[in-house]
């Protein structure tokens, strides 16, 4: 047997080149699968999706689902659409998350550039706050939104996002704050800065990275959230999610699923948006605080 | 009179004494470095001194003021890191003019500030860069700036040559030491490299294990170390340390120490430290640095005693300025200096020359100077 030669190889690694890509392409396909059929149903008029090809693209193309979905569908009492719960959910994520973040910066700069006796068991309880499910919370939250006036409103429902969020917003930080060099912040003492002028002009500045990270990850999460929405919001506070469902599955009159392909994607909208805007940060931010510290 | 003062200055860190009750002094004006291997609690004193770590025992002022206790911000100390510690997300005038900021100095002053600082370290065209478009030696000179704009009382550097390529560390050594000249300030500077502690220092501490071995002027330590560590831990290349026994014969003392293929080595030492004779009969160490063991031509016409001897030369390391040439005592190597162009061949004899005005003894068991 002769070796192979080098342009036999090469057509080879084509080949092999050509096969994986196929095999990638399949599977890009496949994971879309879902966002099209959504996309494609959500503008089509209910009579074409009765007619039993989901798959097919719009004969007549329409906007009504969206608009419906949007502004007038049947949720709840009143015809309302998802709007006031969409705006429900704004009203108690970007202060959760804003919330939720901020504090665990801080928490993660006192745990690794201010320390004190007992720190790390602190931050192991902290920690163990991710492991813990939703539902064995429900009900000491419930007694505590109670005991604090702040049931079915959505300041509510921002302090159980901010309680349950903490543990992963202070682990982010302190991960990452673990590896920013400890020389500048006894530079800054020197200096004179005080402990919130150190946080907010040496260590803030720094922390894009894994700022972009947290504020993903909590906003997708409580955003997404449809335990704690459920079971603490009432009418005027329920977010999108919770709208959602009760879109989708209220039993009387026909069901409209062009609307409800249509209050899926408006749904799912601003947690895209978010990861799509600062998404190459997200990647960057989670290497930065995995490598070190 | 001393300007910065310590006393009996302890520090632990849970149950590891990392300080062991050191006292210090320096005048106004001087240059103090402290020097040791690393893990010699060099760097947890500066840091005690700048008030960055909390000190478990002891006290430290300066210029007659107790300062333990200061925020690091009130002892009107600067420090420069080894890292340089510049804010990255500042550019250089930022972080030259952080500090006056955070005190409250109104721009103007501040500006003005910042431009005589930077026209003195020529880094006037780096102000509107951030950290990382520096280079090495310019983040090193706006840690200095940093420091210098602040007017201390003392000044402390943490190993701030460490981080620079070789070439660059003997220029930023020489800035250091001229811009000492110039302002006149006190500076505590911390270096494991003990050339840089001989160059700079007004004063030398060598510490290790927590404990003071000796503290002088370069010239006391290197001369006249007091114990077998600072002898060895000074100088380049090191001290030779040989061991040798003693004979007292009449009122004279004198040296023996064997060697292979070779007769012992046996020298007169006529200006003995009047504590080698108790040492009869028994093993001391003779330690001679490299420069005072040349060849006959080489050595120093003004020692009044020079002894000889016929040495085997094993190895032979021309260094360009010197040759330096290795041969065997008492189953240790030593090095004797020569000149570049001495005439010495490896596995030949030579006749080297012992300058007895610079050799000093040592007791093996306690490692301290007879004397």
């Amino acid at each position: 047997m002769s070796m192979p030669s080098a342009d036999n190889a090469t057509q080879v690694n084509k080949l092999a080149r050509g096969l994986i890509y196929i095999v990638l392409i399949l599977f890009a396909i496949y994971y879309l699968l879902p966002l099209y059929v959504m996309i494609v149903n959500s503008v089509k008029p209910l009579s074409e999706i009765r007619e039993g090809n989901m798959l097919a693209l719009p004969r007549e193309f329409t906007l009504d689902p969206w608009y419906t979905a949007w502004s007038t569908a049947q949720i709840g009492v009143q015809a309302t659409g998802l709007k006031p719960y969409f705006i429900n959910s704004i009203l108690m994520a970007v202060p959760a998350v804003a919330i939720s973040t901020l504090l665990g910066a801080l928490n993660g700069f006192v745990l690794t550039k201010w320390r004190f006796r007992g720190d790390n068991l602190v931050f192991g309880l902290m920690l163990l706050a991710c492991f813990i499910p939703f539902q064995i919370a429900l009900i000491p939250a419930a007694r505590i939104l109670g005991m604090l006036g702040l049931a079915g409103t959505t300041r509510g429902l921002v302090l159980v996002h901010v309680a349950y969020g903490l543990g992963f917003t202070t682990l982010f930080f302190r991960n990452y704050y673990a590896a920013f060099p400890t020389e500048l912040v006894k530079a800054a003492q020197i200096d004179g800065a005080s402990f919130f002028q150190i946080f907010r002009r040496i260590l803030l500045p720094s922390s894009a990275p894994i700022i972009v990270v947290t504020v993903i990850w909590q906003f997708t999460n409580i955003w997404n959230d449809f335990l704690f929405g459920a079971s603490f919001g009432d009418f005027k506070s329920q977010p999108m999610t919770v709208a959602l469902n009760n879109l989708v599955s209220s039993s009387s009159g026909v069901k409209e699923y062009n609307v409800h392909f249509a209050g899926a994607i408006l749904a799912a909208l601003p947690t895209l948006f978010v990861y799509i805007v600062s998404g190459r940060y997200f990647v960057r931010g989670l290497m930065a605080g995995a490598v070190k510290g | 009179m001393s300007f910065l003062q310590i006393r009996n200055l302890e520090k632990t860190f849970g149950n590891v004494k990392v300080l062991k009750g050191i006292d210090l002094e320096v005048e106004e004006g001087g240059f103090l470095v402290l020097v040791g291997p690393s893990g010699c609690g060099k760097s947890t004193l500066l840091n005690s001194i700048a008030g960055l770590e909390a000190i478990t025992g002891g006290s430290i002022s300066i210029g007659g003021k107790a300062i333990d206790g200061l925020h690091p911000s009130q002892r009107d100390i600067a420090m420069v890191f080894q890292s340089y510690a510049l804010y990255p997300n500042m550019t250089v005038a930022g972080n030259i003019g952080f500090g006056m900021e955070i005190r409250g100095v109104a721009k103007p002053e501040r500006d003005k500030a910042i431009a005589t600082v930077a026209e003195m370290l020529q880094i006037g065209h780096l102000l509107d860069r951030k950290p990382s478009q520096l280079s090495g030696g310019q983040r090193q000179r706006v840690a200095i700036g940093r420091a210098l704009v602040r007017k201390p009382q003392v000044f402390l550097f943490d190993e701030p040559l460490s981080n620079l390529d070789a070439k660059l560390r003997v220029d930023m050594r020489t800035e250091i030491k001229r811009l000492h000249h110039r302002m006149g300030t006190t500076i505590v500077y911390v270096t494991h490299d003990q050339i840089e502690a001989m160059t700079l220092a007004t004063k030398i501490a060598v510490l290790k294990d927590g404990v003071l071995q000796q503290s002088g002027t370069p010239a006391e330590i290197y001369n006249n170390p007091a114990n077998l560590f600072v002898a060895d831990f000074m100088g380049s290349p090191a001290m030779n340390l040989i061991p040798v026994t003693i004979k007292r014969n009449g009122s004279g003392v004198s040296i023996s120490t064997p060697r292979e293929e070779q007769d012992p080595l046996v020298l007169g030492v006529p200006n003995a430290p009047a504590g080698l004779s108790a040492h009869d009969g028994k093993e001391v160490i003779f330690g001679i640095r490299p420069e005072a063991l040349t060849d006959r031509d080489g050595a120093d016409r003004n020692a009044a005693n020079v002894a000889e001897s016929e040495c085997l030369i094993e190895v032979v390391e021309p260094a360009g300025s010197d040759t330096f040439a290795v041969t065997r005592l008492g189953r240790k190597h030593v090095t004797a200096r020569l000149r570049a162009d001495a005439n010495v061949a490896a596995g030949k004899k030579t006749k080297l020359a012992f300058n007895l005005d610079k050799a000093v003894f040592f007791d093996p068991a306690s490692g301290l100077r007879i004397v």
